[in-house]
């Protein structure tokens, strides 16, 4: 009973990582029971013992060094565990498998849009296969966002002018309740989404437009926050796609659009700036002599601020294309140039 | 030593030196700025109390209908928090408790600067009417920590209580700096840094941060203060700015700011808990460095408010591994006191249970704080209900149950009177139960996903939300009693003795209430403050 009453204090475990924090999580519950009936118990254990009592005389004492010395060991040796065992769990959640799906994720006040590989756009709900490692790749239209999964317990803020990331691995079908958890405005509280875990043949259906049904809230049966039975099924459609073409093929309009292909080529040939063949995740030289690794928010910020830095070996003659690409442009384009392998 | 009598009121004291609201307005007599400031600071637990009792009443959603709309809910928990911190919490003890004792409990005339330390006073209610001023106007809704870039674009007159918390900053670094000079310059004769009571400890540790601190928050108010009214691009990514360095700089200072607000608390303690267990404090220094461990060590964590900001996983690993650190020390006070109580002879007047009540919320406040300083555990809980309580656990547990220990401590020092031990009891237990009852299920809100600052919520947090908003009526039934029977005490109270409660401080061997240069003559210190021997066990008391 005390067991279920427990599991009924923390989310539904939605994924292996939520397992490993539990874990965690109960060892620190008990510890800290342990510390308090220690403390707190001891205190009151004094007070009851050595009440003010007529003649009854105290004890002149005003330290103990051995005594001392040991509640500054055992605490740090604790605190050390707790330390390595936390930033391991954390380790892992930093750590997308290498066959993540990536999906982009675009939080302004007060809706989750999500864009993925096939072109696809939804809003609202975050359609992923189970079982699938997922690496969300966000940013923000305008303020501070945080996406925050209890089911997964994940969460990562949402800025603006930079991609911030965090990945999961679904393993309970259904729909996992998403929190916008950073301060944004008159509708923070309602700026919720949900992450739609599907089954093989489910997927299959949503990547073919076709109907999925009827999707559960996750573990519906032992509800998912509260332990109170629930059987709320919340009619799911499947978005329409924004578009028949996939994220890379919009990125190639963009890149074509904007005027990019104008001074950086996607064959490894050099025009007036560097090329964008094999570009991501390559390492590179700037004249002020520093080596950094093309990510996204390298490639994001030589869009905006090409001024920023500049490729050795060519001069800083691009305009800033600040405030002239939108974010799903930007997530397409970055699509992209990651494609161009 | 000896005990001067018991006092009576028919001699000169600091009330009745001088008469005439001006004699207060204009006086340096720092036992009367301490008032001033403890009854300003009361003004505004009163008001931001209010605006806590209407956000929990929101929450508690009567028939699924809102008390009041989302904006104003934002500006709620706005001005909850703003007022709240920089406006009660941070000046509480060291302004009001601080002023009141510390020169006394030295052995001076006065602080080293009684000048400034009233115009700290003046700055401080400059700063609170800026900042109260935008209420009338269209408030402030970014939360008291006004992140970027929503504290840039919205539409709410954020710039005044900016101003408000960048004026009281000035009043902070003033009375810290005076507190500083005065602990070197005016001790009493025989008074070492080995015999100095271990409130001074803690309030001169409290005074390092907030001179050393209180500026780096001054330029970062200064710095959005400017990007929003000249559109300077620092912290606005649409203007090149980066919204994270904000939280960087707001922390640099509001994480020592923490610790500006819960070592003062734990200084009340180390006083209470050894005269009203009649025994000497447990470790003496093990307290008084811990306080300058924990100084220390608070200007080096701030990064661990920023786990999921986007912060590099090489700065969370570092922050996170301080911050456990800050755990050492903190566990040294703590063990301390309750080793203190060890084979003494344990008296339950009022100061003491708010001790007992200062050490079970404490423990739970600071081992939460273990909760959210493992990382992956603060992935989760980061911004959810689970800080939330956690920081009331600390500071309103710790700080308030502090700051209601000292006053009751020092109240029959300030009055020269009594109040009602009896009434005193009854407002501890509603409050201490109503805290837990308030915040205890925001542990579990938190750990269940529930974020905090919202104005609604799933329907699965009902139950709980339901419970603490309970729980807060009875927190205000106790502070509203305990307004009534002070104030009783403070009128008509019977007269207090100089040392009711037997203590061996230096406030205790001159008169309740204290002449106006505190003592008749200087004193002259002997020996250590917490010196109980075996016998001494009786208590004058009003029990």
């Amino acid at each position: 009973m005390f067991n279920e009453a427990f599991a009924s204090s923390i989310p539904l475990q939605g994924t292996e990582i939520a397992a490993r924090w539990d874990g965690l999580y109960s060892f620190l519950v008990w510890l800290s029971v342990f510390f308090f009936i220690l403390v707190v118990g001891g205190m009151l254990y004094f007070i009851v013992a050595y009440r003010h009592q007529p003649n009854k005389k105290t004890k002149y004492i005003t330290g103990n060094h051995l005594l001392e010395g040991i509640w500054i060991a055992i605490p740090t040796l604790l605190l050390l565990v707790i330390f390595g065992w936390g930033y391991s769990i954390y380790h892992s959640m930093t750590q997308p498998p290498a066959d993540a799906m990536e999906v982009r994720v675009i939080g302004k006040q007060w809706m989750w849009t999500f864009q993925y590989e096939d072109g696809r756009t939804s809003v609202g709900e975050l359609f992923v296969p189970v079982n699938q490692p997922v690496k969300l790749v966000m940013t923000s239209e305008d303020v501070l966002h945080s996406f925050f999964v209890p089911n997964f317990r994940v969460k990562q803020d949402v800025v603006p002018g930079m991609y911030t990331s965090v990945w999961f691995t679904a393993t309970v079908p259904g729909k996992h309740q998403v929190f916008c958890t950073e301060y944004c405005g008159t509708s923070h509280s309602e700026m919720l989404a949900q992450v739609v875990a599907l089954d093989e043949t489910q997927w299959k259906n949503w990547q073919r437009n076709k109907p999925i049904g009827d999707i559960p809230v996750a573990g519906s049966e032992v509800s998912v926050l509260s332990g109170e039975t629930s059987q709320s099924k919340v009619q799911t459609k499947a978005q329409a796609p924004a578009t028949e073409s996939s994220l890379v093929d919009q990125g190639k309009l963009v890149y074509q659009n904007k005027g990019c292909m104008a001074c950086h080529s996607t064959d490894g040939s050099r025009k007036v700036g560097p090329t964008l063949a094999k570009l991501y995740g390559s390492k590179v030289e700037l004249v002020d002599g520093r080596t950094v690794t093309a990510d996204e928010n390298f490639i994001r910020k030589h869009i905006e601020e090409p001024n920023s830095a500049t490729v050795k070996g060519y001069s800083p003659v691009m305009p800033t294309f600040k405030g002239l690409i939108s974010e799903t442009e930007m997530n397409a384009l970055i699509a992209f140039i990651k494609s161009l392998k | 030593m000896a005990y001067p009598s018991a006092a009576t009121h028919t001699g000169d004291n600091y009330l009745n030196h001088s008469k005439g609201l001006m004699s207060w307005l204009k006086t340096l007599d720092h036992k009367r700025i301490g008032l001033m400031y403890l009854f300003t600071v009361l003004a505004f637990f009163l008001i931001g109390g209010i605006f806590a009792l209407i956000i929990r009443l929101e929450l508690f959603k009567m028939g699924g209908s809102h008390l009041i709309d989302a904006n104003t809910y934002n500006k709620m928990f706005t001005y909850h928090g703003a007022i709240m911190v920089f406006l009660v919490i941070i000046p509480a003890i060291p302004g009001a408790l601080g002023n009141f004792i510390l020169p006394v409990l030295v052995g001076a005339k006065d602080v080293a600067f009684p000048r400034l330390n009233l115009a700290s006073y003046y700055i401080f209610v400059m700063g609170a009417i800026f900042a109260v001023a935008a209420l009338f106007l269209r408030g402030a809704d970014t939360g008291w920590t006004f992140y970027t870039p929503y504290s840039i674009r919205t539409n709410t007159t954020v710039i005044l209580v900016l101003t408000g918390a960048f004026i009281a900053g000035f009043s902070s670094i003033l009375t810290g700096l005076n507190f500083i000079v005065t602990v070197h310059k005016l001790r009493a004769p025989g008074l070492t840094w080995a015999r100095l009571p271990l409130f001074i400890w803690a309030i001169y540790a409290t005074s390092i941060i907030q001179v050393l601190a209180t500026p780096v928050l001054a330029i970062t108010l200064l710095l959005l203060i400017m990007e929003r009214v000249l559109g300077i691009g620092i912290f606005d990514p649409k203007l090149g700015g980066d919204p994270v360095l904000f939280q960087h700089f707001f922390w640099f200072y509001s994480h020592p700011a923490v610790y500006i607000m819960i070592l003062p608390a734990m200084g009340v303690i180390s006083e209470v808990i050894p005269v009203f267990s009649r025994k000497p404090i447990f470790g003496y220094k093990a307290i008084a460095y811990s306080s300058f461990g924990i100084a220390l060590i608070a200007f080096i964590v701030w990064g661990h408010h920023m786990f999921v900001s986007g912060q590099s996983e090489f700065a969370n690993f570092v922050f996170s591994l301080l911050t456990m650190f800050v755990a050492v020390p903190t566990g040294v006070k703590v063990f301390s006191w309750v080793g203190t109580m060890f084979k003494g002879s344990i008296h339950f007047n009022a100061p003491m249970l708010y001790a007992f009540g200062f050490l079970e919320l404490f423990m739970i406040g600071g081992l939460t704080g273990v909760f959210l300083a493992t990382l992956a555990i603060n992935v989760h809980m980061t911004d959810t209900y689970f800080v939330v309580a956690h920081f009331h656990y600390v500071m309103v547990g710790g700080t308030l149950m502090g700051l209601m220990a000292g006053i009751h401590y020092w109240f029959p020092k300030m009055f020269g009177r009594m109040y009602s031990e009896k009434a005193a009891q009854i407002a501890f237990w509603l409050i201490i139960i109503g805290f837990n009852v308030t915040f205890f299920p925001q542990f579990i809100l938190g750990a269940q996903g529930m974020p905090r600052r919202y104005w609604t919520y799933i329907p699965e947090f009902t139950t709980l939300n339901r419970i603490s908003t309970v729980g807060s009526w009875l927190i205000a039934a106790g502070f509203v009693y305990a307004a009534v029977y002070l104030y009783k005490g403070m009128k008509r109270g019977k007269l207090a003795p100089a040392n009711p409660w037997n203590g061996l401080t230096l406030e205790w061997q001159t008169p309740s209430p204290p002449p106006h240069e505190n003592f008749h003559e200087t004193p002259v210190v002997t020996s250590w403050p917490y010196d109980y021997l075996p016998e001494n066990t009786t208590m004058i008391g009003n029990s």
